[in-house]
Order: structure tokens, then sequence, then C-alpha cells
């Protein structure tokens, strides 16, 4: 599973209208995995179901987040918040069942669970 | 003979430590590249959980925010003093299952605290605070004396 030593995978930058290339803040995730599948848990504050997408291509799992809008108005005296939106790309371990993945999202964290297919887990052969 | 050591002429001997000169030319050709903010990200191992903060004024209130995803609002913290604010909590980790291998943590756990000297006197009973998709906006409105008067001028 590649999950281990992947960062953010840049071969492909998106770009907007202009053909300027877009930037983005990698979220922080933690990555566990269990006999039935793997779990991702990203930081994305700001974010809310409707801001957020996951999309499949190939074997690689895109996490997008578009943070919400500030609507904070006045002047800034000083910033330290990423205005950027979160994108962030996994390879995924061909065990992946990609039709069974689901995503949540609460208080800016998003928990992606994906399952290994069935026929990937161990199990006991009986003997005639 | 106890150990063999390979030999090396004494004049090249000492060169290796240049080595360390091109290491360094790396890491200030490194510092230029890469923006200030992702620098001061990768150094959270060292100085523990630094939360993102912004600080805003208009003509009524103050605003901070700051961002503490993955929260309980009952372990957020949020105190008021000598006109600064204080925000501290901590952030407990889940309970690990059986069977679970942890691949990757770059989330952190555990306590933060950060405290922000307002810009102006506020009005210390009408602070309202709101934790939302992992953003905490506390609303400080302007104590009555620091707010922008307009003053008439006449003319004698």
């Amino acid at each position: 599973m590649d999950m281990k030593g992947t960062l953010q995978k840049e071969h492909r930058v998106p770009t907007d209208g202009n053909q300027r290339s877009v930037e983005f803040v990698t979220p922080a995730v933690n990555i566990f995995e269990t006999k039935d599948g793997y779990v991702v848990e990203a930081e994305m504050p700001g974010v809310t179901k409707d801001g957020l997408e996951v999309t499949l291509e190939g074997n690689e799992i895109t996490i997008v987040g578009h943070r919400t809008t500030d609507t904070t108005t006045g002047q800034a005296i000083f910033s330290e918040c990423a205005n950027a939106d979160f994108r962030r790309v996994f390879e995924m371990d061909p065990a992946i069942d990609s039709t069974r993945i689901t995503a949540k999202m609460n208080q800016g964290v998003l928990t992606l669970a994906l399952p290994k297919s069935e026929r990937v887990k161990p199990r006991k052969i009986s003997v005639e | 003979m106890n150990s063999l050591i390979r030999w090396q002429h004494p004049e090249f001997a000492s060169w290796r430590s240049l080595g360390g000169l091109s290491g360094l030319r790396d890491e200030i050709d490194r510092l230029f590249d890469v923006p200030l903010r992702e620098l001061t990200r990768t150094s959270q191992l060292l100085s523990g959980w630094n939360v993102a903060l912004d600080v805003y004024e208009d003509a009524d209130n103050v605003y901070v925010k700051a961002e503490v995803p993955g929260m309980k609002k009952e372990d957020i913290n949020l105190s008021l003093h000598d006109g600064s604010l204080s925000i501290s909590g901590e952030r407990k980790s889940e309970t690990s299952h059986e069977g679970t291998e942890t691949l990757r943590t770059e989330r952190y756990y555990g306590r933060f605290q950060r405290t922000v000297t307002l810009p102006t006197p506020v009005a210390v009973d009408k602070v309202k605070a709101q934790y939302k998709d992992g953003i905490l906006t506390v609303t400080l409105p302007k104590a009555e004396e620091a707010k922008p008067k307009h003053i008439d001028v006449h003319v004698a």
C-alpha cells in the first residue's frame, strides 16, 4: 500500500481558466489499516459536506476541499490561516473495493473509509 | 593487525567536510523557493500544535478565527484577561482499536494554547463564540469608548 510514502503528487497541477496554476494546501492526514480496510482522516477546517469532492481515477483517489467563503468582514490585523482550498492525492492499494468507499465530514475532519474487497481478506478453507 | 582501515591520502581526508557546505547551500536555496508559510508548517514537530489564527476588526467588532478541526466544543477553553484573549484546549486521540495498524500520523493531538492581544478594549459580557466546521470564531464587540466617533467641527 503506497499510502505510507505518498505525498502530494504534483505531476498534474490543476489550473484555473486563465492557465495559472491554482495553489492548494495539503491537509494533514492520519491513515489507519485494519484487516477490513483503511481509514483516512484528513483535516480540512472550514470545509462542509458541500465543499468536498472525492474522485477516483484509476488507482488514485483525490480529495479536494473547498473552503466556504469568508464571511467575516473588516480589516485583517494578522492572518495565519491559509485561504487556499485543500487537495491531496493518494495511490490506492488494489485490494480496496472502490464501490464501497464512504466519506463523512465532521467539524472540519473528513473520515474516509476504504474497505478491502472480500476476496482479499484471509479466509479459512475447510478441508473435506 | 587487528583491523584494516582503508588508507586515505592525508590531504584528501579533510575534504569530506566540504560535503556539509553544499548541503547548506541546498538548504538556503530551498529557503527562497518555498513560501514562508510552508516552512513554519513543517516545524510543528518541535513546537507543538500551532493553531492558525486570524484577527480582523471592523468599526463595531474584533473577530478572532482559529482553525481547530476535530474537537468537541467542551474541550475548547476561551478566556479574556487584561485585553488578551486566550484560546486553549486539548484534542484527545480516539482510542485505538484492536488490530488497527497506524500507517501515518500527521494530525497533532494534545494541548494547544494561543494568546492574542486585542487591538482595542472590548465589551467582555457581549463576547460570542461559535465552533463550526472545525473553525472557532470569536466575536468581540468593541467597548463603547473604543468605537470611532465622529466629531463635528464648528466654525466659530
